[in-house]
């Protein structure tokens, strides 16, 4: 993953300029900043959900540049502004977003990732009724549901008890020694995973 | 998992079944449809139900009802997917073109369960006698299907507003005006028992409508859904 030259501006207001960083497999970033400095921001400009004001994002797989769609089927993410459906359980969720990400959802291997984050007793369940907590964990059971080349965290461990927080840090290692990993954060202690760091606002 | 090369159709129809089913669980805009055209044919039915009305009231008051009430549900189609916080997922699964289709049809069966319950009650309580069955049938099926065209991709744009209600009205006034005015005229010919042939012209402008507005939404909606 490359970005070239990025900035993003809102009206007149300049949230970052220039930002430059290329990424290998096995490599991570960490995007640091205060409050307002634009680390969502540029995530979401990495995920393509919103246009840079100028530069541009590439991600390339075995040479080739990837156009956008196939782009996305390689990230991850977890971020405060990105819920999952309450008017869906937990399994149905998955359900749904392998399907419309081209994936035959195998229900066990579904099971496995709920599973894994802590959450099969409740996977049946309307995902309105789980605390803030358990949704996040379930936003990480969506975030690896690919297995993603690329892993995007903002704000990682929100609303985590200290066993949640435990299961970032495992996602964490684990994604630094297959993939990418970019976290974004205001902790001074997630500076460690990071090969590189930018921080904005400066 | 195993992947497999799911067309934008079967995603569309994915997209739309997982709507459907959100829907039928809260019922956010069928219960506003359902109440709001109850309640706008009872209030016609009483206070016009005692009067013979000419064929171009009656067609008015018709395409009035099911205007009014599919606005106050078809708009939320993309709104429900700000304010839940859902769209950035659907913007990581989906592409736009599937995300258009998938909204196009939840949309259209919105309408379609609208009109079941509306049309015939409107025909009981206003006591109408319709002509031209075919050309009713007609009209109502390609005002229908631009009704949703222009909706849907006004409601992506309102969705990104502050003001959404007003930003509304003010988009949906000159799309829609043109469309009413064909869809009652061709209406009213229907009721009048006008042959299929005095009918064609409004068909043609209502058949033109849909593919203007159906083209002009799939090239629109790649900017109005990446920010």
């Amino acid at each position: 993953m490359e970005a070239k030259n990025l900035g993003k501006w809102f009206g007149k207001r300049k949230v970052f300029d220039r930002i430059n960083f290329s990424l290998e497999e096995k490599s991570s970033l960490v995007v640091t900043g205060k409050n307002g400095s634009g680390k969502t921001t540029l995530l979401k400009i990495l995920c393509g959900f919103i246009r840079p004001s100028k530069g541009e994002v590439l991600i390339s797989f075995n040479g080739k540049t990837l156009n956008q769609d196939e782009g996305r089927n390689l990230l991850g993410l977890v971020m405060p502004d990105l819920e999952l459906y309450g008017e869906l359980t937990a399994l149905e969720n998955l359900v749904f977003l392998s399907r419309i990400r081209g994936l035959d959802p195998d229900k066990d291997k579904l099971k496995e990732k709920i599973a894994m984050v802590g959450l099969s007793e409740r996977e049946d369940d309307l995902v309105f009724s789980f605390s803030s907590g358990m949704k996040q964990r379930l936003k990480y059971a969506f975030a690896l549901l690919l297995d993603p080349g690329i892993l995007l965290l903002d704000e990682p461990t929100t609303n985590l008890d200290q066993e949640g927080i435990s299961l970032v840090d495992q996602i964490v290692s684990w994604q630094r020694e297959r993939g990418i990993l970019i976290l974004a954060t205001n902790k001074k202690a997630d500076l460690k995973y990071g090969d590189q760091t930018i921080q904005l606002g400066n | 998992m195993a992947t497999r090369p799911s067309s934008w159709a079967t995603k569309s129809a994915w997209l739309l079944a997982k709507d459907l089913k959100c829907e039928f669980r809260t019922r956010y805009a069928l219960n506003a449809i359902l109440m709001f055209a109850l309640t706008t044919l009872t209030v016609v039915s009483f206070s016009m139900g005692v009067f013979s009305l000419n064929p171009r009231i009656t067609s008015s008051l018709f395409w009035l009802v099911i205007f009014f009430s599919s606005m106050s549900g078809l708009a939320q189609v993309f709104v429900k997917e700000e304010e839940s916080r859902t769209v950035n997922l659907l913007k990581l699964v989906a592409n736009p073109s599937t995300v258009l289709l998938g909204k196009l049809l939840f949309n259209l069966v919105l309408l379609l369960l609208l009109e079941i319950v509306v049309v015939p009650l409107f025909i009981i309580l206003m006591n109408l006698s319709i002509l031209n069955l075919w050309l009713f049938l007609s009209v109502l099926v390609l005002g229908s299907l631009g009704l949703v065209c222009a909706t849907t991709i006004i409601a992506a744009i309102i969705s990104k507003a502050h003001v959404k209600g007003a930003l509304f009205a003010v988009l949906s006034f000159p799309i829609l005006l043109p469309l009413l005015i064909t869809a009652i005229d061709g209406t009213r010919l229907s009721i009048e028992g006008e042959t299929f042939s005095a009918g064609w012209s409004d068909l043609r402008l209502l058949i033109s409508y849909l593919v203007v507005m159906f083209t002009a939404s799939i090239l629109l909606f790649d900017f109005v859904w990446s920010e």
